[in-house]
């Protein structure tokens, strides 16, 4: 049973959004996620400054076994990248909820849509 | 998963966590932790691997190795009884069928031990060129269960549940005997770079024997190992795997395994003329092996480039190195462009192919 935090927003996809509530959001990948990847063994992401649209690949995880493309969850423009990803990529493994987020957003105004609940999430994982 | 076949430690995998895929119609734990941790595990102390879906095929009768000689590449008439010998089964053009162990238990008495995913071909292949020799074979494959024991703490935790004398068996070699109980062939081979032990025995001996050696060898830091290690492992030691740097197109001489081709004049195998002509005038491909210095991994069929950017071949087998945490890989080349830079494309960059003479680790040996 994977872990689902009842306080994020999860896509379809299997990305989640922490909403700040000052217009910024986290993004990373879900432990459903980040366990059926196996071990992950290199993340690629876009630089601070991209744009992003919501639903749009914004980088790629790959593990041992296959590589698997990021989507955008929410739309926005990057402001950080967690750069600790880069020489441990292992953190997605370990900790997918915290050390382990990949993009710190500012959203574009337009309210999120289609995000699931943490009970919705947990129901589509199921 | 129903159709798939299972070993007798199936529901033991399952019930340790053991992630279980599809293996060449084995469902198979790929692993059970993490990949990257079970193989650093092998490296670091030992792991236990479940290799029941190996096949086991007995060959007897007076002309048992003439009969080998005839199928294999490798010097069979060199085996002594206890000794093992590791040997490409070549067709007719060169073309690699399988690779396999041979066991000498006595004179006319040998038993292969070959790839899963080839037991029904092996056999039929085997059994169609048994016709003019007086020889019997027999599968064992269902009533043979594996396991491979393999890391630099092996003998020590298997001397604690044997009463043979694994100080007396070197590398290649194997003797009967009872582990934990247990009878077993114990043969000192394995397919990671390292010491290590593979121990044949009853199939309704297998849950038995598999949790005796864990809890032996917990103290020592032995952890269960699953096929995903097994292979990073031997690709990081530079070992071929059928289906990727061996296959029916790839004969042992482009694989780089020419110690593996013997060709005595006076008892030609059946690949003599074949691989002898290969041998001389050098393969139009060859297997190279090669690390990148970075994190992605060069996955099998990506295409290889030249200098130029013309494709030069394909990439046979890739995966992340944990011990050098950079990514590493196989590739059949044209022999013409063996020695010139070689890059791949990953998602729009271009990586390029440092060669690379294996194994990638040091090899240790029992």
């Amino acid at each position: 049973m994977s872990h689902i935090p009842a306080d994020l927003h999860f896509a379809k996809s299997h990305e989640w959004v922490r909403l700040a509530g000052d217009g910024t959001a986290l993004v990373g990948i879900t432990d459903y996620a980040q366990s059926s990847l196996g071990d992950i063994t290199f993340v690629q992401l876009p630089k601070a400054g991209a744009t992003l649209a919501a639903g749009a690949v914004f980088g790629v995880v790959e593990s041992v076994k296959a590589a698997s493309d990021l989507y955008a969850p929410v739309a926005g423009t990057v402001l950080e990248v967690n750069a600790g990803l880069d020489a441990a990529p292992e953190l997605l493994n370990r900790d997918s909820y915290g050390a382990g987020w990949m993009l710190k957003l500012r959203l574009d105004g337009t309210a999120p849509a289609g995000l699931l609940d943490a009970e919705a999430y947990a129901r589509h994982v199921g | 998963m129903s159709a798939l076949q299972r070993t007798p430690l199936r529901d033991f995998h399952a019930a340790r966590g053991g992630r279980l895929v599809d293996f060449a119609g084995w469902e198979m734990p790929v692993q059970y932790r993490s990949i990257l941790e079970e193989h650093k595990a092998v490296r670091r102390a030992a792991g236990l691997f479940d290799v029941s879906h190996m096949g086991e095929v007995e060959v007897k009768g007076p002309q048992a190795l003439e009969f080998l000689e005839h199928l294999v590449t490798n010097e069979v008439a060199r085996l002594q009884p206890g000794r093992v010998l590791y040997t490409p089964m070549c067709a007719e053009d060169g073309g690699t069928l399988d690779d396999l162990l041979i066991y000498l238990r006595a004179p006319g008495d040998y038993l292969l031990c070959i790839n899963a995913g080839n037991i029904a071909a092996d056999l039929a292949w085997m059994a169609r060129r048994a016709a003019d020799f007086a020889v019997t074979l027999t599968d064992r494959s269902a009533d043979t269960a594996l396991l491979a024991l393999q890391g630099p703490a092996s003998a020590a935790i298997l001397q604690t549940l044997t009463g043979a004398k694994l100080g007396l068996l070197v590398n290649y070699s194997f003797c009967e005997g009872t582990v934990a109980g247990v009878r077993c062939l114990i043969s000192r081979t394995g397919y990671t770079g390292e010491d290590g032990f593979e121990l044949y025995h009853a199939p309704d001996d297998a849950v038995a024997l598999a949790e005796a050696l864990l809890a032996a060898g917990a103290p020592h830091g032995l952890e269960l190992a699953g096929l995903g290690a097994r292979d990073s492992l031997r690709l990081e030691a530079g070992f071929p795997l059928h289906g990727h740097e061996l296959s029916p197109s790839i004969s042992p001489i482009a694989a780089g395994l020419g110690w593996t081709v013997k060709l005595a004049k006076d008892r030609p195998c059946l690949a003599h003329t074949a691989l002898a002509r290969e041998k001389a005038e050098g393969p139009a491909r060859r297997v190279v092996f090669f690390r990148t210095g970075d994190r992605r991994i060069v996955r099998a069929d990506t295409p290889v480039k030249g200098p130029d950017g013309a494709p030069v071949g394909r990439v046979l087998s890739g995966t992340l190195s944990p011990l050098l945490n950079e990514a590493i890989g196989s590739a059949l080349i044209d022999t013409a462009a063996v020695h010139v830079p070689l890059a791949v494309d990953i998602r729009g960059v271009d990586i390029t192919l440092l060669p690379v003479r294996p194994p990638f680790v040091p090899l240790r040996r029992g």
